[in-house]
């Protein structure tokens, strides 16, 4: 510690008398010193009053208080009288407003490490009660929708009108631009090997079946989880930290009719459409790579979609767009829903909307797949 | 006696975009007094607090802090300034990913040469200045809305800054806290010196504490009085603050 420090007060003890005499600025923009020198040396004094000098006291701020609370509470611990005269007269009021509201019993909390085994404990609480949670939330969306179908559910069809302009129209730039990209991709990837054999033309059947079957959906389901999910679970948990699901719950007004219906209604009603657009825009994508590098005519090309992909492989495409519209505003809205009231809690949402969402199209995916191949379509 | 007054603002207009909210406003706070700011709801007096801290820039007119206009000063003046002062919003404003403690640690980390266990000392004394002593390790959502101002309060004092800006202080507080709130108030003008510019609708706080004030009016859009409360009380004619001085419909 400097030695200026070491100015800002001393102890001087006579008969049962400690007198602490302060010196110079105490701002604790400058520093302070040390608190615990000075109670050790009270310590090893016996016990008598302690009173206060303050003649050579400069300016002084929090930085005083701080160090005179500290004093204090060793005081009264030690039942030693205190004197306060000697303080300004603004240190004594400051003072006794810092004690004016007594600590709350029981408020403070001790902050301590858990220990392994209480953390995995509580991740696969909180894994149960996720699972239950979502079923809960399963189970109110579908009472929603029977009360939508007989004309009871309570949201506003201009909402419904907005969700899917949003989910709709406004995504179809970015669908064009990755579709086209992806459908490019694999004829590219295919054009390499297929023209070692001198099987060129079988490029539109690599194209059109593994965008109308696969990637079409899987496509647009990715993107629409990044970008409509992601905004579902946020808008929802910003909310939810607002109050304001709160206030519709309060007025009688389910917000899972009036906030997720619209949002799960519009997403499974737009991502068939988007799914369909972004198929005819990868197989268009993969014209113009074979145009350009296979020299394949358009015409050429187009027949040769038309007679290798028959309708069915579209038919389940789209399906399966269904499916994952469905689980993907499912799960961002339940994210949404699910979020704490805090800032980084929406953050939070959203990241797990996206990440719930992705891993849900994966698994869907698998499953439709395997069920069509044991129905043989 | 300090001549330059601590705020200095001369015919300002505030707009959002086209829309004027208050124009012509022209008044000094000095140094060491507490300053309030009265009138109706939606008046615009949060946004003339986001124009007097730099957060706004004025649609015209010029702000003088300490003789220092905010928008030509430079970078480095600029933050001592804002250093310099602490502030308060209408709805508390704590970073909700912190806890009480080290919102208010943040700033004294960030401005001071204290050690950890200094700093501690320092958060728990301000959380007992607003009467939350033993709420360090609580994150903002998870205590009352009362308390949340009396944290955000704390957060503003944090490092004893030369003005003080409050957002309606007492909003959500009982009768008692918005006493001792009061008194703090008082406290800090009279021993550490500190100017504090209040947003109140409290009457019974404006009078105890208000050493000068002005009243906005959202139809003129300009100070329609100005003066110490108790005086205005007395002796102002004008119907509008005559109602809102004696609560009368
Ligand atoms: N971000 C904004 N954009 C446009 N106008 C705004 C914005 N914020 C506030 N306003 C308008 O400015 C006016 C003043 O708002 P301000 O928040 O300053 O009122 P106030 O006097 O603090 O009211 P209160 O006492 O209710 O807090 C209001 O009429 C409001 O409509
Ligand atoms: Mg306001």
């Amino acid at each position: 510690m400097p030695n200026e420090m070491l100015d800002k007060y001393r102890l001087t003890a006579s008969a049962d008398q400690l007198c602490l005499q302060f010196a110079g600025d105490w701002r604790f923009q400058d520093g302070l010193p040390e608190a615990e020198p000075l109670l050790q040396q009270l310590r090893s004094h016996p016990a008598g009053r302690l009173s206060f000098d303050s003649q050579n006291l400069g300016k002084w701020d929090t930085g005083l208080m701080t160090f005179l609370v500290q004093l204090l509470a060793e005081c009264s611990e030690r039942k030693i009288p205190v004197d306060q005269s000697g303080l300004p007269g603004g240190v004594q009021k400051l003072l006794s407003l810092a004690h004016a509201v007594p600590e709350r019993q029981g408020a403070r909390r001790k902050v301590l490490g858990m220990p392994i085994l209480t953390k995995i404990g509580n991740i696969t609480i909180e894994m149960h009660r996720n699972w239950s949670d979502l079923l809960y939330f399963i189970g109110q969306i579908f009472f929603g929708l029977l009360n939508l179908l007989r004309g009871r559910a309570r949201f506003r069809y201009s909402d419904l009108l907005y969700q899917i302009e949003c989910a709709g129209p406004m995504a179809l730039a970015i669908i064009t631009l990755i579709s086209t990209l992806v459908g490019m991709i694999l004829a590219f990837v295919g054009a390499v090997q297929l023209r070692l054999f001198g099987a060129q033309i079988f490029i539109a059947d690599l194209v059109g079946l593994g965008m109308a079957r696969e990637m079409g959906a899987m496509m647009t389901a990715i993107i629409m989880a990044g970008r409509t999910g992601a905004a579902y679970a946020a808008q929802l948990g910003t909310m939810q930290v607002n109050e304001e699901i709160d206030a519709f719950k309060t007025m009688g007004i389910s917000p899972i009719e009036f906030l997720v219906l619209p949002r799960l209604l519009a997403l499974s009603l737009t991502m068939p459409l988007l799914c369909l657009y972004a198929d005819f825009m990868g197989i268009f994508g993969g014209a113009v790579v074979s145009a350009t590098m296979l020299d394949i005519s358009f015409f050429q090309y187009y027949q040769q979609v038309q007679s290798a992909v028959p309708l069915k492989h579209f038919i389940i495409g789209v399906i399966k767009a269904c499916i994952f519209g469905v689980l993907v505003a499912t799960a961002g809205c339940f994210r949404g829903m699910q979020c704490g009231r805090s800032a980084s809690a929406v953050g939070f949402a959203a990241t797990k909307a996206v990440v719930t969402s992705i891993v849900l199209i994966i698994v869907a995916d698998a499953i439709v797949t395997i069920a069509c191949q044991i129905l043989g379509v | 006696m300090k001549t330059t007054p601590h705020l200095d603002v001369r015919n300002l207009t505030m707009a959002y975009g086209d829309t004027v909210i208050q124009e012509n406003l022209t008044f000094e706070v000095q140094h060491g007094e507490v300053f309030v700011i009265m009138g109706g709801s939606g008046c615009g007096k949060s946004t003339l607090l986001r124009h007097l801290v730099g957060l706004m820039h004025p649609a015209d007119g010029t702000i003088l802090v300490d003789g220092i206009d905010l928008w030509k000063a430079s970078m480095e003046e600029r933050n001592r300034i804002i250093s310099h002062s602490g502030v308060l919003y209408q709805s508390g404003a704590l970073w909700s990913s912190l806890t009480l403690a080290e919102n208010i640690e943040l700033p004294l980390a960030e401005y001071t040469e204290l050690t950890p266990k200094q700093i501690d000392e320092v958060i728990s004394y301000k959380l007992s200045l607003v009467g939350l002593a033993g709420f360090e390790d609580y994150y903002p959502s998870e205590i009352s809305g009362g308390m949340q101002k009396r944290a955000g309060l704390a957060r503003a004092m944090a490092l004893d800054p030369d003005i003080l800006f409050f957002d309606e202080p007492s909003a959500g507080l009982d009768p008692v806290s918005a006493r001792l709130l009061d008194d703090l108030i008082l406290e800090l003008r009279d021993s550490l010196d500190t100017t504090v510019v209040i947003v109140s609708h409290e009457l019974a706080s404006i009078f105890t504490v208000g050493d000068n004030s002005i009243f906005l009016d959202p139809d003129q859009k300009t100070i329609i009085a100005s003066g110490p409360p108790k005086q205005l009380l007395d002796s102002c004619k004008d119907e509008r603050v005559r109602k809102f001085l004696t609560r009368a419909a």
